[in-house]
């Protein structure tokens, strides 16, 4: 064992039991000052020390039972009412075909009430020509907290504004925390979070990655921000760009 | 004509019909456990268990009934994991003492009334004669006093489960067990010592025989009418001798793990789990026949029906025999669901009050059930 260790351990373990006995002696002259019985001098512990007798910590909104309350068998009862008429209930629903329970039968039956905000599954937007908004940036992959994104970038020299695209971009569901940072980090409008859910389950983890084909299948193609192909824009020089020419 | 064989080859058919029943309780159980559970919470329950018949997609799952049988065949198969310290004998046997006397208790209960096999099935009347049988497997007069010997067995193995695993968690467990188990047992013994002065026999097929008749000519002569309290505390100490939640204190997971079994896997852990579910059924079979007629329906005897209208119906043997048997199911099958029910709606109570439940309230409430039971024989019969 380590010396440190064994150091560390030994005074410690004297302390507590050394304030556990002070701790007793306080507590019992506390007791004995509030109740004004003669509160016993903590300094002669040997001659008269009063037993002290465990008492559970009452607590300032302790509740007061009734004695309907305390006799326990009507609240047994009426409990017992309670969940057999829950039981019966539900069981009436089963029985006459309706369903009985409010937890839904995943993946065999889906809600319908998702949050519109729900973040869900991930898409990704398209330009009108089919092609996705990504530019590969790798902002998505970079503030992922989970690091789920992979994406493989590509360049393309006939598209001068967009020459990185996206080769491949593929989501890990079985480690995704759903968190929407990749929505929030993405500059193009390019990753979004449906309300629906992934419907990716499976025994195995590797069949529970999203590839790129799956996050293109989202109508409408057209709802993106960004217009294309983009407007011209004026060169405009900013304040400080021109300041820094002016140095 | 030789008598022996016949009365033996009945005596098997008696023992395996209660081991099946008793088994398939047991295994049903489980699957009602979980399903009712989930009816009361607004959940679905067990459901994804599933056969699939070979060579076709066709997966039949049954509303869950498979997970009992994929319960049984994981306990089956897994490792049988034992702690290095444990002490063999005691470890090996535990199981088998918790499990064996909840079987051998049903021995002594009746489930059906007399059967005369000679008039029931004709082809076998050269072989049977008219010899009649009660539909029990063991006929005794000191049938309550045979149950309170075997069910109080169990104690041992729970004590012994909890000191042969060399666990601390173990042995607090097996601790719990023996004190609350003896304490309720006391309370369940002086609560049917009222009902043994009321029918004035310990024989259980007598006991059902006496209640056929009626009280006032309106109530059917049942021990619940006879005794309402006997029969409440019946029920709690019952529970309580179950170990089950409001009573679980010997294997209350957040505290003990798992108590007395903690150290136990495979299927000497599935022989607590059976044992605890059969003893469930074991409890509805012995309420049933103590305090709600038995086998049959009210105001039924053997010859049949004798309404309090003055109305009798008669019954050949092959209605009544299983009408008999289906009415006892049914009576345990419900006893079951009630003490279900009661597991899944009471929370655990803290050690201290659950045995000042069985000393300070119920012990007095059935001490003074048995006087006021005395009172009321000695004055019913002329306060001689």
């Amino acid at each position: 064992m380590n010396p440190m260790v064994k150091d560390r351990v030994a005074p410690s373990s004297a302390g507590v039991t050394g304030v556990s006995f002070g701790d007793n002696e306080r507590l019992a002259a506390q007791k004995g000052g509030a109740t004004g019985q003669g509160a016993v001098p903590a300094a002669s512990p040997a001659k008269s020390r009063p037993p002290v007798r465990y008492a559970r910590k009452q607590y300032w909104n302790e509740p007061e039972m009734t004695l309907w309350e305390k006799a326990y068998l009507p609240e047994v009862l009426k409990g017992l009412a309670i969940t057999t008429g829950i039981f019966l209930r539900n069981m009436g629903k089963w029985l006459t075909g309706r369903k009985g329970a409010v937890t839904t039968y995943y993946p065999e039956e889906r809600r319908a009430d998702y949050a519109p905000r729900n973040r869900g599954k991930h898409i990704l937007t398209q330009r009108p020509d089919g092609s996705p908004q990504c530019i590969a940036c790798n902002m998505c992959a970079t503030v992922c907290p989970a690091k789920v994104i992979e994406i493989e970038s590509g360049f393309d020299p006939n598209d001068p504004a967009h020459p990185k695209y996206p080769v491949r971009f593929e989501i890990d569901y079985s480690r995704c925390v759903f968190c929407g940072m990749c929505v929030e980090a993405c500059p193009e409008d390019a990753i979004r979070m449906q309300d629906d859910v992934p419907n990716l389950v499976s025994d195995d983890r590797y069949n529970m990655w999203m590839t790129m084909d799956e996050m293109l299948t989202w109508n409408p193609q057209q709802d993106v921000a960004k217009p294309y192909p983009p407007k011209p824009v004026p060169l405009v020089l900013g304040e400080s760009v021109k300041r820094g020419r002016g140095q | 004509m030789n008598s022996v064989l016949p009365d033996l080859v009945v005596s098997l058919v008696f023992i395996g019909y209660a081991m099946v029943m008793l088994l398939s309780f047991g295994g049903l159980l489980t699957w009602v456990e979980r399903k009712q559970s989930a009816v009361m919470a607004d959940r679905v329950g067990a459901n994804r268990a599933y056969i699939r018949i070979p060579f076709t997609n066709i997966k039949l799952v049954w509303l869950g009934l498979f997970h009992g049988m994929a319960d049984g065949l994981k306990m089956l198969l897994k490792e049988n994991f034992k702690p290095k310290t444990h002490d063999a004998v005691g470890y090996f046997l535990a199981p088998f003492i918790v499990f064996t006397p909840v079987l051998l208790v049903f021995a002594v209960v009746p489930f059906g009334g007399t059967v005369i096999p000679g008039q029931l099935i004709p082809a076998l009347a050269g072989w049977f004669g008219d010899r009649a049988y009660p539909m029990q497997i063991a006929n005794l007069d000191a049938g309550l006093l045979v149950v309170f010997a075997f069910s109080s067995l169990g104690i041992i193995g729970a004590m012994l489960a909890g000191w042969a695993s060399d666990n601390k968690f173990s042995l607090l467990g097996g601790l719990r067990a023996g004190s609350q188990m003896i304490s309720y047992e006391l309370v369940m013994g002086l609560t049917v010592l009222g009902l043994i002065l009321v029918y004035g026999t310990v024989n259980l097929g007598d006991i059902v025989r006496q209640q056929s008749g009626t009280i006032g000519g309106v109530l059917p002569a049942w021990g619940i009418f006879y005794q309402p309290v006997a029969a409440f505390l019946f029920l709690t100490a019952a529970i309580a001798e179950n170990k089950r939640i409001p009573f679980d204190l010997p294997e209350a997971e957040s505290e003990l793990i798992a108590g007395y079994f903690t150290e136990y896997s495979a299927m000497k852990l599935g022989l607590f789990m059976f044992s605890e579910f059969i003893q469930i059924a074991v409890v509805g079979a012995l309420f049933a026949t103590l305090f709600l007629g038995g086998y049959n329906l009210p105001f039924m005897t053997d010859a049949g029906f004798s309404l309090p209208g003055g109305t009798e119906i008669a019954l050949s043997q092959a209605v009544r025999v299983p009408l008999q048997l289906v009415t006892f199911l049914g009576k345990v099958a419900l006893l079951c669901v009630i003490q279900i029910q009661i597991r899944w709606t009471l929370p655990r109570f803290r050690y201290d009050q659950m045995l000042g439940l069985s000393w300070k309230m119920l012990l007095p409430l059935s001490l003074a059930n048995l006087a006021v039971t005395v009172v009321w024989m000695w004055l019913a019969g002329g306060g001689q």
